[in-house]
């Protein structure tokens, strides 16, 4: 089984990265931002699906709060319009706002679930919104990892 | 070896790929060829300036002083909407990173299965219900990435653009997601302003020609005569372009989808974004959500090596590459992926190409570029 990690900043320190798995979008109601909710082979012994399955569709849930298009966005559309658009540069916008509340939601599910478990969830919106990108750490003690996919070489070449 | 070390904090912005243009450290996006959106910019408050210094006095204290204090209002609105679409990132899609890119070409192999050598592995497509209708979704070999539905390659400016509409080279950028309903307003004000200016051009020269005849009217005011020029040129085109694009809104469709004729002769009805309802098409495309910019500009990189990169030197305003001026007609609207394959493909390791180009250094060519062109003619016909 994955070694348990307490926390992550021990995750980054005393691991390796394994393998990474990206979790692709789901076009299938247009072009809102939706994540797939197909649990991926290489997490089977790593995280229970039921945690996955929440983790991705409260993210789902987030986006689509954000991407809403209702009385609110139609009301700050308008407003924004009177204005030129200048009261962006004093006023956050809905989808802003919806993004930092998912920062904190990612960052509060790798503290408590997935950096136990040896796992990192990047924002997908760093990743340009096409992807979550789940990285999966060995301990750096251990031999060989536990998916079967070829493991990526090197630290990320940016 | 000697470790140089780097002091200066080098921002996302100057190690992004593309052909774009970065100004104020980041804030402020454009294409590279910027001459025609200064030749823009160059009429309309040119034109303006005439109208305030030879009508405005006389409209002002003849008709009315709201005349000029609603020019000026119109006027201040268009060149924000202007700057506002010219400067904005219109949705840029990121490159996928090495690790991602992997992934999906490994994806693809393992969805072509075996293919026999000699033969042509098949098109990099995926397909995609949306709404009961199928739809394709292209590789992008630049890119790295399967695009987005509505999302499209733009050649100029060497990036994948979501809700791609066109590149206008009169805005200096292309039109995306994110600015096109700021540039459906300039387009909108840009037509009344032309209309008003013009109507009360002549509604001045014949209220002076009243009192002081026609030629003696052109000799006082002569801006007049340049400012009805530019108006009736650029009114009839400002007014067709807006009629085309509010037609596009209602109809929820890009200029690409209309001129590749995505969702019309049998298609027609059946485009799957469109809600079937003018109003909501409408509301969704000027009143939705203003999406964030997924490109951080202005973030820090990460100093990963010591040789992080100081051969761009300071912040530039311009790449020092040789400008090509490719602007040909106005509305240059779609991917072409096959030639801009090759230059990005041979800068990277060279991995001895034995087909046409290897899509990845990493593996070996499943497809060539040429397959991906093959198919969209095919489809087109």
């Amino acid at each position: 089984m994955a070694t348990e990690f307490h926390n992550l900043q021990e995750l980054r320190h005393s691991a390796s990265l394994a393998n990474k798995v990206f979790i692709q979008r789901d076009y299938s109601e247009g072009t809102t931002c939706k994540f797939q909710t197909k649990f991926p082979s290489e997490l089977e012994s790593r995280v229970e699906l039921t945690l996955f399955e929440e983790t991705v569709k409260t993210l789902n849930n987030f986006y689509a709060e954000a991407e809403k298009i209702g009385g609110q966005s139609y009301l700050e559309g308008c407003l924004a319009c009177a204005t030129a658009y200048l009261i962006f540069l004093c006023m956050e916008t809905r989808y802003e706002k919806v993004l930092k509340k998912i920062a904190k939601y990612i960052q509060e599910q790798n503290e408590k679930i997935y950096a136990p478990r040896g796992l990192l969830i990047t924002d997908p919106i760093e990743r340009g919104m096409r992807v979550i990108e789940i990285s999966i750490y060995e301990d750096r003690g251990s031999s060989g990892s536990s998916s079967s996919s070829s493991s990526v070489s090197g630290s990320t070449a940016r | 070896m000697s470790a140089v070390m780097i002091t200066r904090k080098v921002r996302k912005w100057e190690k992004l790929p593309g052909k774009n243009t970065f100004c104020c450290d980041g804030r402020v996006m454009m294409a590279r060829q910027k001459g025609i959106f200064y030749l823009t910019l160059f009429l309309i408050i040119g034109t303006c300036s005439l109208f305030f210094a030879f009508e405005c006095p006389y409209l002002a204290v003849h008709l009315s002083p709201a005349i000029p204090v609603f020019a000026v209002l119109l006027f201040l609105f268009v060149i924000a909407m202007l700057l506002r679409t010219s400067f904005s990132d219109p949705g840029v899609l990121p490159r996928a990173l090495p690790e991602e890119a992997n992934f999906i070409e490994m994806e693809i192999e393992a969805a072509n299965g075996n293919v026999p050598s000699g033969q042509r592995p098949p098109p990099r497509i995926r397909n995609v219900q949306i709404n009961n209708q199928i739809v394709k979704l292209k590789y992008c070999y630049t890119c790295k990435i399967f695009r987005p539905p509505r999302a499209s390659h733009c050649s100029i400016c060497d990036n994948c653009v979501d809700r791609f509409d066109h590149h206008c080279p009169w805005v200096g950028n292309c039109v995306g997601k994110r600015n096109y309903r700021y540039f459906y307003l300039f387009t909108l004000t840009l037509s009344l302003l032309t209309i008003y200016i013009f109507a009360f051009n002549i509604v001045h020269v014949v209220m002076r020609s009243v009192d002081q005849g026609f030629l003696n009217t052109l000799k006082e005011t002569p801006g007049t005569v340049l400012e009805v020029l530019v108006c009736f040129f650029t009114l009839w085109s400002m007014v067709g372009l807006t009629g085309f694009h509010t037609y596009l809104i209602s109809l929820n469709q890009t200029t690409n989808e209309d001129i590749k004729g995505s969702w019309s002769g049998k298609n027609r009805g059946q485009n799957p974004y469109s809600h079937k309802n003018i109003i909501k098409n409408c509301c969704e495309v000027l009143c939705g959500p203003t999406y964030p910019s997924v490109l951080d500009r202005r973030g820090l990189m990460q100093e990963d090596s010591p040789a992080a990169a100081n051969s761009e030197g300071p912040c530039s305003f311009d790449n020092p590459v040789a400008q090509t001026t490719k602007t040909t007609a106005p509305l240059i609207p779609n991917e072409h992926t096959p030639d801009d394959v090759k230059p990005s493909i041979a800068a990277e390791k060279s991995s001895g190409p034995k087909d046409d180009q290897p899509p990845a250094a990493k593996l070996p060519p499943l497809a060539s570029p040429e397959t991906d062109a093959e198919t969209s003619i095919a489809k087109n016909q």
